[in-house]
């Protein structure tokens, strides 16, 4: 008896403390019980995840390099239809330059980057509103894409490679574990767990080297416990209907990246500290300038990707593809706890927040709700994401 | 005798853990000029801020009596009424409105919430020529230089009937010119019948305009004197604003400053084209190696500007002369190459330019060095926590873990973090710009060790500090700064707080 009171106390303490870091998984969570529930488990369906995912792929691309543009204290509007812009280059070039794969995403990465460049120059230089400079690349992209796309309308791309970006899944093993489900895939999953658990606790063998205070021992278990089944879940719904896809090894990679170099390297360390208060970072031979241009071209070199993910899916290249695009960006990336404020937030809150945003629609539309209502709903809940993420920061500094 | 226009009895303000304003009594005469002098954070502005309601009633204690009668200010909205009108050294237009629009700003003549736009003009035509400003009310207030703004701000608040005039340090970004011309219309409001209280750094113009003067000095009312007795001079106002006890509060020192020249300024000049005006003129100083050199001056003197003028954190500006260090004569571009080159900058305003306050302890240390701890650009992480236990150890910066977020710290400790941070570049010059402002005994002292240890090591320090006994116990030489020029330069030996004090006013 003592034992499980001491058990949920912990439980209880922790999650008040975390609150803000976990609300979003278990936010994630909840609603995909609901629409488990009200779908008769259609939602849950292997299919059905693997294809959300997908769908999640060029949104989530763009919530990350989003978050960085917020946390710096700007934003950027241009990017859904530099995406649809870059995602039309990119037909163009596969279809009636004969230019294989290969060479096309390099090259229209590279032009998102160019993109960013050209965004960041007024705001570095002349200190122009991202509002307003972004704005101007959003009417700009806009006509650029409807230029693009006159003479032909929709242009189809017939290229398999570059299709499969949108649509392929990762090759299996030439054996066979269960019936039924994809080797790797399954393979994968249980290196990621296995990889995920020593990383854990090798950071709290440090941390308890340098007297940190920890999770309580019940707690990290729980913790490690909770998200490998998170995790398993995963891989074993993916396997059970093809397994990975490429667009997800995509989106885990970029992930990955920015993960990375948000929370080890110099880079990261200076992109949050101008975020946080510019002026000491200047003062602290950090160049706001740099960080900004750094910033933005990696959001154009995101969007070009978005876009390549995009035309890819829908194998073809339209004259409004990516429309809303970067609202979709901003919201997910506002639910998964970025603070217009700056310095605060993180690129996996910002995938959590797509996720988020992206279910919702899906749930919405196995249910059959009118897209009106859908509207709303994603309207109220992101209002609500934000009212929390303020509410349990202030909570956070007083306690 | 005449019941004075404006009384303050007893006020005393309480900030936490400071008293601001102790028992001070303040009397005004109907139509006189009445200057209130005292150093920096004596208490003027305080003052000033209980009198218009800016602190209401209730936040204080004492009482404030106009034309005899009790007043309980809850906002300024009140004083205002009382026919108290203020001027602050910032000024309050809306540069992108017209001259007629900023003097009627919120008390617009209108009927029923429609503006009558030529009885607005006309009587901003009255106001300005009161003032003598000849402008077309029409012209927008950015297209006026800054003298004119501030005629327009006094046509403002006198536009609302006031009784007293109080401004505050409002020559402070004029020129010669335009003070005189400031100064002028004062005389001549004060022989209209409007009463002005006038917070001024500058002594000649006090002593050339005011009828009395009163001195604060730490949060009390050391003297009135009235100058048609013959009791104002500058003499008498420096004797009474500076006579602070100097307790023995620094630690001793040991050091003995070198010969070589570590930091030096040659004609060094910076000029603003934006306010039209030199910030700093033809400034020459010398910094050795092992050395504490206290630069002193008043607010606004240009001290802070002529840090970060060479520090190359100068936007907007445009800098001649020459900098040396190291024996090199060198030029920065940006606060990074200032830091390459061994200089270091710890800024007056700790909260705004020193840290990033929603970050931890760890990575406020390490900011301004990351380089030095990562490889290929990626942070070691246990290298880092090293340095900034080290720091927290060395500085005995009060935290419960180097993971706490430097908000949460109190003033002292956050000093004590940015001052890692610094340290942590392994600075030859180290300028310190008011490295106690705002903290605890306890942690000042610490801090003075902090910088006798550090030019033992052979560091060299400039100390720019508004506190004249920190200034003597800690400097081994003084340069004093007024309107952007060095005015003296005193070895320790003959330096007093009045004669720091008689340069500093000295415009």
């Amino acid at each position: 008896m003592a034992t499980q009171a001491m058990f949920l106390k912990n439980l209880q303490r922790t999650l008040g403390q975390n609150i803000r870091q976990y609300g979003m998984f278990i936010a994630l969570f909840v609603i995909m019980i609901i629409f488990s529930i009200t779908t008769n488990g259609i939602f849950i369906s292997s299919r059905n995840l693997s294809n959300l995912i997908n769908q999640t792929g060029y949104i989530a691309v763009l919530a990350v390099g989003m978050t960085l543009v917020i946390v710096i204290r700007h934003i950027d509007l241009s990017v859904g239809f530099l995406a649809g812009f870059l995602g039309a280059v990119a037909a163009i070039a596969l279809r009636f330059w004969d230019l294989p794969t290969i060479v096309v995403v390099p090259m229209v990465l590279v032009m998102g980057g160019l993109a960013g460049l050209l965004t960041a120059l007024p705001v570095a230089e002349l200190k122009i509103p991202s509002f307003v400079a972004s704005l101007a690349g959003w009417l700009i992209y806009r006509g650029a894409l409807q230029l693009v796309t006159a003479g032909t309308g929709t242009i189809i791309i017939e290229d398999e490679t570059f299709n499969a970006i949108g649509n392929g899944f990762i090759p299996d093993l030439p054996v066979t574990l269960i019936p039924g489900y994809h080797t790797l895939t399954l393979l994968l999953g249980a290196i990621a767990i296995g990889a995920f658990i020593f990383s854990e606790i090798r950071s709290r063998n440090k941390k308890l080297a340098y007297n940190f205070e920890v999770l309580p021992a019940d707690m990290f278990a729980l913790k490690l416990i909770f998200i490998s089944t998170l995790i398993g879940l995963l891989a074993w719904i993916m396997a059970g209907y093809n397994g990975l896809s490429w667009t997800m090894v995509i989106v885990l990679v970029v992930v990955a990246i920015y993960h990375f170099i948000t929370t080890q390297t110099v880079l990261g360390r200076h992109i949050y500290a101008v975020g946080g208060n510019p002026e000491a970072a200047e003062l602290s031979g950090i160049s706001v300038k740099r960080i900004t241009y750094i910033v933005f071209a990696s959001m154009g070199m995101l969007a070009a990707l978005s876009g390549i993910l995009f035309a890819s899916r829908l194998r073809s290249a339209t004259t409004t593809a990516g429309t809303l695009f970067e609202l979709d960006a901003i919201a997910a990336a506002y639910i998964g706890g970025v603070s217009a404020a700056g310095g605060v937030g993180n690129v996996i809150g910002s995938i959590i927040g797509a996720l988020v945003y992206v279910s919702l629609t899906s749930g919405m539309n196995l249910m059959g709700i009118d897209i009106a209502y859908q509207y709303i709903v994603r309207g109220l809940v992101l209002v609500a994401a934000v009212i929390f993420d303020v509410t349990t920061r202030r909570r956070g500094r007083a306690g | 005798m005449e019941t004075p226009i404006l009384e303050m009895r007893q006020i005393t303000k309480e900030f936490p853990g400071v008293r601001a304003l102790d028992n001070v009594t303040f009397s005004v005469k109907r139509g006189e000029i009445h200057c209130l002098v005292g150093e920096n954070g004596a208490g003027k502005s305080t003052l000033m801020k209980v009198l218009s309601g800016v602190y209401p009633y209730g936040t204080y204690s004492g009482e404030i009596l106009i034309d005899g009668q009790p007043q309980r200010f809850s906002g300024i909205a009140d004083s205002e009424r009382a026919g108290i009108g203020i001027i602050y050294q910032e000024l309050a237009l809306v540069p992108e409105m017209t001259v007629y629009e900023n003097i009627f700003l919120g008390h617009e003549i209108n009927r029923n919430g429609l503006i009558d736009w030529n009885e607005t003009i006309h009587r901003a035509d009255a106001m300005l020529r009161k003032v003598r400003l000849t402008v077309n009310p029409a012209t927008k207030v950015r297209d006026l230089g800054v003298g004119k703004q501030q005629l327009v701000e006094i046509a403002k608040v006198l536009s609302r009937n006031v009784k007293i005039l109080i401004l505050d340090e409002p020559t402070a970004a004029l020129n010669e010119d335009d003070s005189e011309n400031l100064l002028n219309l004062l005389r001549e409001l004060r022989d209209h019948g409007v009463t002005c209280i006038l917070i001024s750094h500058k002594l000649k113009e006090v002593l050339s305009i005011a009828d009395t003067v009163t001195v604060l000095r730490d949060g009390k009312t050391v003297c009135t004197l009235d100058a048609h007795k013959g009791e104002v001079s500058e003499q008498a106002l420096i004797r009474n604003m500076v006579g602070r006890e100097i307790t023995n509060i620094y630690p001793p020192r040991s050091h003995r400053p070198g010969a070589d020249p570590m930091l030096a300024l040659r004609n060094w000049t910076v000029y603003a084209p934006e306010l039209g005006r030199y910030i700093l003129r033809d400034v020459n100083i010398e910094v050795r190696r092992g050395e504490i050199v206290g630069l002193a001056g008043l607010m606004g003197a240009g001290r802070t500007e002529l840090a970060l003028s060479m520090f190359g954190n100068a936007p907007g500006y445009r800098i001649s002369g020459e900098l040396w260090l190291k024996g090199k004569q060198r030029w920065f571009r940006h606060p990074q190459e200032a830091i390459a080159a061994g200089m270091a900058y710890v800024s007056e305003d700790r909260k705004a330019k020193g840290l990033v306050l929603i970050q931890d302890v760890r990575q406020n240390i390490t900011l301004a060095n990351l380089r030095a701890l990562a490889r290929n650009g990626i942070i070691d992480r246990n290298a880092e926590i090293q340095v900034a236990e080290e720091y927290r150890r060395s500085l005995n910066i009060k935290t419960p873990t180097i993971e706490q977020q430097v908000v949460n710290l109190s003033g002292g400790n956050q000093q004590k973090v940015c001052l890692g941070k610094w340290l942590f570049v392994r600075p030859d010059v180290l300028i310190l710009d008011e490295p106690t402002r705002g903290i605890d005994v306890g942690a000042k002292y610490e801090i003075y060790q902090l910088m006798n240890r550090l030019v033992e090591d052979g560091m060299s320090i400039l100390m720019i500090s508004s506190e004249l006994p920190e200034v003597l116990g800690m400097s081994d030489r003084v340069y004093v700064v007024s309107g952007g020029r060095i005015k003296g330069e005193l070895p320790i030996e003959v330096a007093s707080q009045e004669k720091i004090m008689e340069l500093a006013v000295d415009y």
